[in-house]
């Protein structure tokens, strides 16, 4: 596999997704929301009737679990990319020409896939890095010392976060197969987030503990795992003949 | 050099294309001509090794269709147009060629020189910074050319690349692939168009899932009987009606003093008729060779087969 042909089809990705507003707005405005919008939350939540703050018992609870946040992000906005990327191919009838040069399918998927994984990656990194810069700041006084940057974070972003966008990625690969609308790609692809959701919630309700190097590592194994699994009916679902024969 | 050998396609249970045989010579214009559902773009595509052959044999240039290790070296060799122009929109024209170039691995300074050659040749240099999206069918169609041969391969696959263009863009097309052909491409045309076909192909192959006929154009109509000869006469007299019919003539319709005549050559048997004709005492006005067109052997060939 020559990765020189991927980054070409990558950087042709980027330079139609510059001209598209609406992927620009999705990979920015979302990360950039939850990064201000949690620590205002802690900040005012706390401080409500006249309460003193947040407890630091409650607080290791839920950084965490908001932390797994950047998890769900990292579920959806490269669905909005892959989408675009895969199906809007599919509109343009552009697939054809660029499946007769000489690219292999693996080059091409996995252009797609850079395509798709590091425009969100770069973005949730960005806006993780402003939260827990802000959270770091509201919740000093309480906890006495900064909670971010540490370990789980690192776990939760540097690994989490990437093997969830690669799943995003590869399970629009499969959906793209089988629709011809981007927006039919999106409203499927978000469904992803789902057991992203679930396990947030558990979090937050203390039933799997976030803050748990463990589990998080646990989490991160399962991701992985279906990362392969998903990648092997990917790389089956993208396969030239099937594009050009099966994909509706 | 295109060549295929009983080269079969089979999709479920439907045979798309069924034993194709044939020979494209190097710098040949080819025109494949055939109904829709034909098997014309699953040839294409089985030859510019998009999609697997279900038997058979097929070789481009140096290259065996369904190797694997040659598959990346035909679609090197190659340039491919297909039947949906398939650009994107939000890149410009030269943004749109520039990317497939670098995936030609043209250099720099190929891609540069390539994309204005074509683009100044097509008409559309003065477009090059415009987004293709806003491209008229006629314009996409062009850089579609333009982005099929910018690595200047040595063969190129058209398909239906006059569809639904308006005829002074299609005659834009049509002068470019002449524009090839003087070039010595070899130009394998996917078409519904037989007067296209007609004018700018060296051979022209009729399919219909498997090949009907193939040959030059002028072959092509000679293979169809049901050329007419149409006489005008000064006087269409009993003497000269009586005279002909004992000619072992097909088919003579006699319309005021206009004679029509079925024949096969009408080289030769134009002369026998005129001949007899003239000897019965009649004056010939004129004598004209009518029917047998391209379009009566395809319809005829097709119709064959249903």
């Amino acid at each position: 596999m020559r990765l020189s042909k991927s980054w070409i089809i990558a950087s042709k990705d980027f330079k139609i997704f510059s001209k598209k507003n609406y992927v620009i707005y999705s990979l920015v405005v979302v990360p950039l929301i939850v990064s201000f919008l949690l620590p205002i939350v802690i900040e005012f939540a706390g401080h409500r009737n006249g309460a003193s703050g947040i407890p630091a018992s409650e607080l290791t609870i839920l950084l965490p679990a908001f932390t797994f946040f950047y998890l769900i992000i990292a579920g959806f906005i490269p669905t909005t990319i892959a989408s675009y990327s895969l199906v809007g191919e599919k509109v343009e009838k552009s697939l054809e020409p660029l499946l007769a040069t000489p690219t292999t399918d693996s080059e091409i998927l996995l252009g797609k896939g850079i395509a798709a994984f590091l425009p969100p990656i770069g973005a949730i990194l960005g806006g993780a890095t402003i939260f827990m810069v802000l959270m770091d700041l509201v919740t000093y006084g309480t906890l006495g010392y900064y909670y971010f940057p540490n370990w789980n974070a690192a776990i939760v972003l540097f690994l989490m976060v990437p093997l969830a966008a690669i799943l995003s990625v590869e399970w629009n690969v499969i959906i793209s197969a089988r629709v011809s609308d981007v927006r039919v790609a999106q409203q499927i692809g978000i469904l992803l987030v789902l057991p992203f959701g679930v396990i947030y919630v558990a979090g937050e309700l203390d039933l799997i503990p976030l803050g748990s190097t463990s589990n998080l590592l646990i989490i991160a194994g399962i991701l992985l795992v279906v990362d392969l699994l998903l990648l092997y009916v990917a790389k089956a679902t993208f396969r030239r003949e099937e594009i050009l024969t099966k994909w509706k | 050099m295109i060549e295929t050998e009983n080269l079969t396609k089979k999709l479920g249970d439907l045979t798309a294309v069924d034993n194709l045989t044939l020979h494209v010579n190097d710098g040949e214009v080819f025109g494949f001509l055939g109904p829709n559902g034909a098997g014309k773009t699953t040839t294409v595509r089985m030859l510019c090794c998009l999609i697997s052959k279900t038997s058979g044999k097929a070789r481009i240039g140096d290259y065996d269709v369904g190797i694997e290790a040659d598959s990346l070296k035909i679609r090197k060799f190659i340039g491919l147009v297909p039947d949906n122009v398939g650009l994107y929109d939000d890149l410009s024209a030269y943004d749109n060629l520039d990317f497939y170039g670098k995936l030609y691995d043209c250099t720099e300074a190929q891609r540069k020189e390539n994309i204005a050659r074509f683009l100044k040749m097509l008409g559309l240099w003065e477009k090059k910074d415009v987004a293709a999206g806003a491209f008229s069918k006629g314009m996409k169609q062009k850089l579609a050319i333009a982005r099929a041969i910018i690595h200047e391969p040595q063969i190129l696959f058209m398909d239906e690349p006059t569809a639904n263009l308006d005829p002074e863009s299609s005659k834009t097309v049509r002068d470019f692939i002449l524009e090839l052909k003087k070039e010595k491409k070899t130009i394998f045309l996917n078409t519904h168009n037989l007067d296209e076909a007609q004018r700018i192909c060296d051979r022209i192959g009729i399919l219909n899932t498997r090949l009907m006929a193939i040959g030059t154009p002028e072959e092509l109509e000679k293979s169809v009987q049901g050329r007419k000869t149409v006489i005008q006469l000064e006087q269409a007299g009993d003497a000269i009606i009586a005279a002909l019919r004992k000619l072992p003539l097909r088919n003579l319709v006699i319309d005021g003093n206009k004679l029509t005549i079925d024949v096969t050559d009408p080289e030769k048997e134009n002369v026998a008729i005129v001949d007899t004709i003239v000897g019965a005492g009649g004056h010939v006005q004129s004598v004209a060779v009518v029917g047998s067109t391209l379009e009566d052997a395809y319809l005829k060939l097709v119709r064959q087969t249903k």
